[in-house]
């Protein structure tokens, strides 16, 4: 129904715009006083630093699109004059380049997140796919970044990674035909790569802003896992989460200055700073860090288009995995066995990510097999099973009174002295 | 304070699974670690060194090497007067576009002009090199694994092939080179070239002092990017503590 805001705001102009339009009743709902539990640990401060790493991204990138030039003669020497003859520009570049790996570092920590504590489980599961969905744009907008400047990796990593889709049977060539825009990579092919490579971070936005959406819907997850009962539970989001995100934001920074100041190169390939040769194919082709896990899964399969299915399943599962896991208990902290089996999983992403950077023969071969193995195992096998039987530890029974135990004798305050929760109630 | 530590750690884990990521198998020997002035946080060039490296460039490399992306007048970074940079570059001659009767005509290079190319075109530089085209040395550091170290380790790594090792037609054998036959015979030979300092130019000087303006024609931002750095992570770090006492004072009546 149409009509006006009851704005609460004092600044006269401030409430003029917002009985028009309530963007500061929103801002201050969502971000200001908006409910948050108090327990959360300093894990939670990835989904802040993503955002960040987001926008730098694109504040980065579009100055950077100003110098830039997407012509195969011409984009391997337009990167160079950024970083020798713009303004600046070898610092935008830096940032830039460096600032996908530290986005990719973030996002997978903050994913490690959401496994180990359960925050895909019900209500949350459409907030975990639509992060799953900001996942997969993520890394088609850094596959097609790192083309851009058109040095060997850029060259043969698209040809490599384009060419996975011939896989596909009776169509696949028609469509690796239709990607390149011709009969390889070539200028059309790096034409539409820049395009996606400006449009896709703007889509991401979009999506990050449904992942907030539905975030607000159900409130976030917390260590314990447990659900919000009580005001007693939660701070307002502002100051208190504010100045905790501050501190991430901070280290996170000092991590990304030292790669940028003192290590640019550290996460880049040598041979990207080859200009891309049609001719020459460099010893052996790999992908940035962040893709080493897929491209390790890729190739452990000794048929191409298995591989290729397997890849694309390995993050695929990641949508289902709400269903797939049957435990009603969201924390690792209550489930001793899921506890285990998680930090398995890291390993053989881990695992995972080594074998990708190696030649793909002996050892590695089997090691890249064995954590496969295990990340679809767990995934597919281990958690619908665990959920039956595993026994939980008991939960705790509110986020005020983590501690399962009884009041002590006499005292009629619970393990907390009244005056710890007495302030922030008052302020939510 | 146990999450907060669990949280560099697993930083430190994905950062740590890339360098071995990367480290390529061939039978190539590893470069030995140089100390370098511009290694480190507080890294600089010498300028003394680059610019003899410079000759060493001018003199014997660009013989056959192209630099594309440097012009002449990046030299007045590397200690070179605006006189001596002009003089430098009007000693080479470089295409100057065409006439009023439409033919090219060539003409002393500017400080404005990019470095003259030793060939007309890649296939010119392959015929004049035994089919080998000498690859551009403008990012010729940082193109390479620990570039600064390999290329020192190559120009000092020519060695006799061991019993056994049969060498192709017009390849030498090279400790270092990946697959160990290269088709650059040995630039340097001691004495190749005359310093005006009166250093003496042995092959371990002259390849050190080459690697000094190698490494700036690669990262010629080096010590300005570190310069700022050490301001930056300064800055970073006095305000990281802020933003904890802060927190701390916001949140000191939650627990």
């Amino acid at each position: 129904m149409a009509g006006l805001h009851k704005s609460e705001f004092e600044n006269q102009v401030v409430n003029w715009i917002d009985t028009r339009m309530p963007i500061f009743t929103m801002m201050q709902k969502e971000y200001g006083s908006f409910p948050t539990p108090k327990n959360f640990n300093y894990f939670w401060n990835f989904g802040a630093l993503a955002m960040i790493s987001l926008a730098i991204m694109i504040a980065t990138g579009i100055f950077l699109a100003m110098n830039y030039t997407a012509h195969t003669s011409l984009a391997f020497d337009s990167v160079e004059r950024i970083m020798r003859d713009v303004n600046y520009g070898w610092l935008l570049r830096y940032i830039h380049a460096n600032g996908a790996s530290m986005f990719f570092i973030v996002v997978y920590i903050h994913i490690f997140r959401a496994l180990y504590y359960g925050s895909y489980k019900a209500p949350r599961e459409l907030l975990f796919m639509l992060g799953v969905v900001i996942l997969l744009l993520m890394m088609a907008t850094a596959f097609m970044g790192y083309v851009l400047p058109w040095g060997q990796m850029s060259y043969w990593g698209a040809t490599v990674i384009t060419n996975l889709f011939s896989a596909i049977p009776f169509v696949g060539e028609g469509i690796v035909t239709w990607l390149w825009g011709g009969f390889s990579v070539d200028n059309p092919t790096l034409n539409r790569f820049y395009s996606l490579h400006y449009l896709m971070p703007f889509m991401i936005t979009g999506v990050v802003f449904l992942h907030i959406v539905a975030l607000h819907i159900t409130g976030s997850n917390n260590p314990l896992g447990i659900d919000v009962k009580t005001p007693q539970d939660t701070l307002p989001f502002h100051p208190y989460y504010t100045a905790k995100d501050s501190i991430g934001i901070c280290v996170y920074l000092l991590v990304f200055a030292g790669l940028v100041f003192f290590a640019p190169n550290f996460l880049n390939h040598p041979d990207n700073y080859i200009p891309a040769n049609p001719l020459v194919t460099p010893a052996h082709i790999v992908p940035e860090w962040y893709f080493l896990p897929y491209y390790a899964i890729l190739r452990s399969v000794p048929d191409k288009l298995g591989g290729v299915i397997l890849m694309f399943s390995s993050i695929a599962v990641l949508f289902v995995l709400p269903w797939l896991d049957t435990s009603p208990v969201r924390s690792s902290r209550f489930r001793p066995i899921y506890k285990q089996l998680i930090l398995l999983l890291v390993v053989s992403f881990l695992v995972l990510g080594y074998v990708g950077g190696q030649p793909p023969e002996g050892i590695y071969v089997v090691l890249g097999r064995v954590a496969t193995a295990y990340w679809f195992l767990h995934f597919l096998v281990l958690l619908p099973i665990l959920g039956k039987l595993e026994k939980p530890l008991p939960l705790p029974e509110s986020i005020a009174r983590p501690v399962v135990r009884r009041p002590p004798p006499g005292g009629g305050g619970g393990p907390l002295p009244q005056g710890a929760t007495a302030k922030p109630m008052e302020k939510s | 304070m146990r999450s907060a530590s669990a949280l560099v750690l697993g930083l430190l884990a994905s950062l740590a699974i890339v360098p071995c990521a990367f480290a390529q198998g061939h039978e190539a020997v590893r470069a030995p670690k140089q100390p370098w002035s511009f290694n480190g946080p507080f890294g600089t060039f010498d300028r003394a060194s680059m610019q003899r490296g410079f000759q060493v460039y001018k003199e014997v490399c660009s013989n056959c090497h192209s630099m594309k992306e440097m012009y002449y007048r990046n030299l007045t970074s590397i200690g070179l007067s605006e006189e001596q940079v002009k003089a430098i570059a009007a000693s080479a001659t470089v295409p100057g576009g065409t006439d009023d009767s439409g033919q090219p005509v060539e003409r002393p290079a500017l400080p404005s002009d990019h470095f003259r190319s030793p060939f007309a075109n890649d296939k010119a530089a392959r015929s004049a090199n035994g089919g080998a085209l000498p690859p551009d040395q403008s990012l010729i550091i940082k193109a390479r694994e620990n570039g600064s170290d390999y290329v020192h380790a190559l120009l000092n790594g020519y060695r006799d092939p061991p019993p056994g090792v049969k060498i192709g037609e017009g390849q030498y054998y090279n400790e270092y080179f990946p697959g160990n036959q290269l088709a650059m015979a040995p630039p340097l030979q001691d004495g190749a070239v005359t310093y005006a300092d009166g250093t003496p130019a042995t092959v371990e000087q002259m390849s050190r002092d080459v690697v000094q303006f190698l490494t700036w024609t690669s990262n010629p931002e080096l010590e300005t990017r570190k310069r700022m750095g050490v301001k930056v992570v300064l800055f970073l770090a006095l305000m990281t503590g802020l933003t904890y006492a802060v927190k701390k004072k916001i949140w000191k009546d939650v627990h």
